[in-house]
């Protein structure tokens, strides 16, 4: 976020704030078994601060089962844009305790947080409770229960937006906005969504957040898969070949119908093998391509990836990265298919790596690598994640950065036309099946500027320069990185972590520390003049990033010569990573 | 200038041949399927930029480049996977899938299955000759189960198995046996197939002189299928599982509606998918 809305590090010990609009943001989580309908509760909550004219997120949380177990909607509202989750919960509202251990990590309570759980449920598990979260029970199941038709989870959601201070009139437009059933059960859940605010009207000690200006038309509320379908879409792609994994899959459910709108196809293949070949096809016959998947299927794609490079077939592969190796946690976020990302295909494979510094930005950076992909005739990694993915967020409408497919186009009957002629930019006309005159075979086989297989020393490296110097030469203009504040220290990040680290160096740039923050976009080609550039004045950089191996920090290390003793500071998923234990690692980077 | 004098001559079977050198063994029968191809492809009059043909990897996988056509030699075993994009986001095109015994029934299993449930509107074509040839002589899914080689001695005890009946099963809309000593009827066959709407499915028996020197001995084996094509699957998998593998011709023809079923064309708008993000 931009400023800094919560500005204790720690969390903070008393009662409720003596300025009730002291709060910037405020952070709630939803809990309760299969089908209690916290996610549902935590959907409408978000969509009512929406309405309210504040910004937000919700992480979505659950364990391994597809339906039932425990889950749990982690909110964050607040008065600016934030896609980071706060240190900690000042409301943790359980419709039941059983198996909620599970989440003990992930909602760490504020010493002033507040439990709200059914009185027939007895105590809250002792953790929450440890670092002095008071605890309120409320009978919600026989509030619910005293409404025929209606549901507990509509009176917690009138609990935790009353406790909250999202106005009653906006938690009952998302409650109406949203329904799909009849009349009678939406008058049943009004009531319900009342008795809930009723019942929070008693309790008090928790930390009201203001509600925002009016609600701007200029505002979106989306998730990071939504938004790259968007992106992908607007950048022209119009052929999706895919096979469903956690978490890429709603991004290939937003796409289906999407894409048949403007006259374009999803097909579902019957692995990963097939996803990436069927793109590489659909993109051989001149159509904008791509494909979505997670660790597993990135791993299956390596083959095709290095086929549409030897091809010079362009295509876009999103990548929403879960914690790997092998099936790993596969609803979880993490870092960690870098180094697979920019190093993982066999032979000297140029391509395009990049990575959404945002869920605005899953948008504007999927609708780049199309437009990059088929400028330079490469695939084009997208490394999303899944909390970017999976989260839903409040946002100002993102500009349309104007990314478009344009792709360099032989013409008919061209004279001498050689598909893969030596070209200075490294980039030649690619001749479109239907197109007469200038039939080419293409082929992952090495081959000659006609694209005839060709075995020669002299043809492997003119085609090994071609590919290379195309994706080099370019001008990627501005947009490689965001780059943000001044200071003798930098901080490099990429991916989900950006918001983290922005908010962590908002909170030390108040106890006066500056830090440059760097984040960068474009991962391959790594450009090491620019970055330098970007460093110019800095003494000493922290690379940050959510894996085991540091890899972001190994990869810039071979790629780059970073001022000072450059250092890491890494950690795997599952647990998103904190801006108070990011400033908290930042400060003591410093004082080494 | 008026239509008559533009008017194109017919195209010619040399109108589809690319003038490269063909890089396969004396003898190999898939010289005689890329006549057929060319054939086939003058008997319709398709113009050769408007036919794609897709392969993989393996001897029978050059033939893209052989050809006049767009040509696409992609990765082992993923050629109907690369056509299927290639068909679906092109429909205009005319789109050719040239493949192995080892590049389609072994790596490419999978894909083939999928190809054949899914009904595009393609035309596959199988040269089996019960070897991997490229890389000198390994057994194929095809091939018999006491079959010596260096890789497997005294055979992989493993049975051959039946792809015209796996083709059936999993929804071929035409299937079809040929052999490549026959390079007339083949080229009716493949033209048959490809002006056949949906998933055309044709195994050519194509020898490999080198490594099944044997397999010379098809020509004088192979016969005419005494039958009529079927429209009933069942009753065309019980033929060809009860035949002596050598039967030549149309096996079956179904009506299954080709993929992509829905109709297809803009009807919104990128602004109109804006709308459901704003507030």
């Amino acid at each position: 976020m931009k400023t800094n809305p919560r500005n204790d590090a720690q969390p903070h010990a008393g009662s409720m704030p003596p300025d009730r609009e002291a709060a910037a943001s405020i952070s709630i989580a939803l809990a309760g078994s299969g089908g209690s309908g916290v996610m549902t509760a935590g959907n409408l909550l978000l969509d009512a601060a929406a309405k309210a004219g504040l910004y937000g997120l919700m992480v979505r949380t659950s364990g391994p089962q597809i339906r039932g177990g425990e889950a749990a909607a982690l909110l964050r509202l607040a008065r600016t844009q934030t896609e980071s989750l706060d240190d900690g919960f000042d409301l943790l509202l359980a419709i039941d305790w059983q198996n909620i251990n599970r989440f003990a990590d992930e909602i760490p309570m504020r010493a002033s947080g507040l439990l709200v759980g059914d009185s027939d449920e007895g105590e809250p598990p002792p953790v929450f409770l440890a670092g002095g979260a008071r605890f309120v029970s409320l009978p919600l199941k026989k509030m619910a229960k005293a409404i025929s038709g209606s549901w507990t989870n509509m009176v917690a959601l009138g609990v935790s937006g009353a406790l909250a201070g999202i106005p009653a009139e906006a938690l009952e437009q998302a409650l109406r906005a949203s329904w799909k059933r009849t009349d009678a059960a939406l008058q049943a859940n009004l009531r319900a969504l009342h008795a809930g605010i009723d019942a929070a009207a008693a309790i008090d000690g928790m930390p009201h957040i203001c509600a925002g200006a009016a609600p701007s038309e200029k505002r979106w509320l989306l998730s990071g898969n939504e938004a790259a379908g968007f992106g992908a879409l607007r950048g022209g792609v119009r052929f999706v070949a895919a096979y469903p994994i956690t978490p890429a899959t709603e991004m290939l459910e937003w796409m289906a119908p999407a894409l048949t709108k403007v006259g374009g196809t999803l097909l579902q293949a019957e692995d990963e093998l097939a996803s990436i070949n069927m793109i590489i096809g659909a993109s051989f016959g001149g159509v904008p391509s791509l494909t979505a998947t997670a660790g597993p299927g990135l791993a299956l794609m390596t083959e095709g990836i290095g086929l549409a490079v030897s091809a010079e077939v362009p295509v876009v592969i999103v990548d929403v990265m879960r914690g790997g190796p092998s099936t790993g946690i596969p609803a979880k976020s993490e870092q960690s298919d870098l180094s697979f990302a920019v190093s993982g295909l066999h032979g000297d494979a140029p391509r395009l790596v990049l990575a959404p510094t945002s869920i605005a930005d899953c948008a504007g950076t999927t609708q780049w690598a199309v437009m990059l992909a088929e400028a330079l005739q490469a695939p084009a990694i997208v490394l999303s994640d899944q909390f970017m993915g999976q989260s839903r967020a409040i946002i100002d409408r993102p500009a349309d950065p104007g990314f478009a497919a344009n792709r360099l186009i032989a013409e008919a009957d061209t004279p001498d036309f050689k598909r893969y002629r030596n070209t200075e930019s490294g980039v030649s006309p690619m001749a479109i099946p239907g197109t007469p005159g200038i039939v080419y075979t293409a082929d992952g086989l090495e081959k000659s500027e006609a694209g005839v297989p060709s075995s020669q020393a002299r043809d492997h490296y003119t085609q090994l320069d071609k590919r290379e110097r195309k994706l080099v030469l370019y001008d990627y203009g501005d947009r490689w990185a965001d780059i943000e504040g001044e200071g003798d220290i930098a901080v490099i990040t990429f991916g989900s972590v950006t918001d983290v680290a922005r908010e962590a160096l908002a909170r030390l740039a108040e106890q006066g520390t500056k830090a440059r923050l760097i984040a960068l976009r474009l991962l391959a080609p790594a450009l090491p003049d620019r970055l330098a550039q970007a460093l110019d004045g800095v003494k000493r950089v922290l690379v940050v990033e959510q894996n085991h191996s540091a890899q972001l920090f190994r990869y810039l290390r071979a790629m780059h010569d970073l001022p000072g003793k450059p250092a890491s500071f890494h950690r795997p998923g599952p647990l998103p990573m904190r801006p108070g234990e990011l400033a908290r690692a930042i400060l003591e980077w410093r004082q080494r | 200038m008026n239509e008559a004098v533009t008017a194109c001559a017919p195209l010619t079977a040399q109108n589809y041949k690319s003038g490269y050198k063909p890089i396969w063994c004396p003898g190999c029968g898939d010289y005689s399927v890329l006549s057929s191809i060319t054939k086939a492809l003058a008997a319709l009059q398709l113009r050769p930029e408007n036919v794609a043909v897709v392969s993989g990897i393996g001897c029978s996988s050059r033939i893209p480049a052989y050809t006049a056509c767009y040509g696409f030699h992609g990765v082992h075993g993923r050629s109907l996977a690369a056509a299927t994009g290639l068909k679906v986001a092109r429909p205009d095109l005319t789109v050719l899938v040239a493949s192995g015994d080892g590049d389609g029934y072994s790596i490419g299993g999978n894909h083939f299955l999928h190809a054949c449930r899914r009904n595009v509107d393609l035309t596959y074509i199988v040269m089996d000759n019960h070897v991997y040839g490229m890389t000198k002589g390994q057994p194929s899914p095809t091939t018999e189960p006491d079959w010596d080689s260096k890789l497997s001695p005294g055979g992989t005890g493993v049975r051959s198995f039946h792809p015209l009946v796996l083709a059936l099963a999993a929804g071929a809309n035409f299937v079809a046996r040929a052999f490549s000593g026959d390079p007339n009827g083949t080229a009716d066959i493949l033209a048959q197939a490809i002006r056949h709407p949906g998933f055309s499915f044709v195994e050519i028996l194509s020898p490999c002189v080198t490594f099944r020197p044997e397999q010379k001995g098809w020509k004088e084996q192979v016969h005419p299928t005494p039958l009529e094509p079927t429209d009933d699957p069942g009753r065309a998998a019980r033929r060809v599982m009860t035949d002596d593998g050598l039967n030549i011709g149309v096996l079956y023809t179904g009506d299954r509606t080709p993929y992509p079923l829905g109709p297809r064309g803009a009807r919104g708008s990128i602004e109109n998918m804006e709308a459901e993000f704003a507030l």
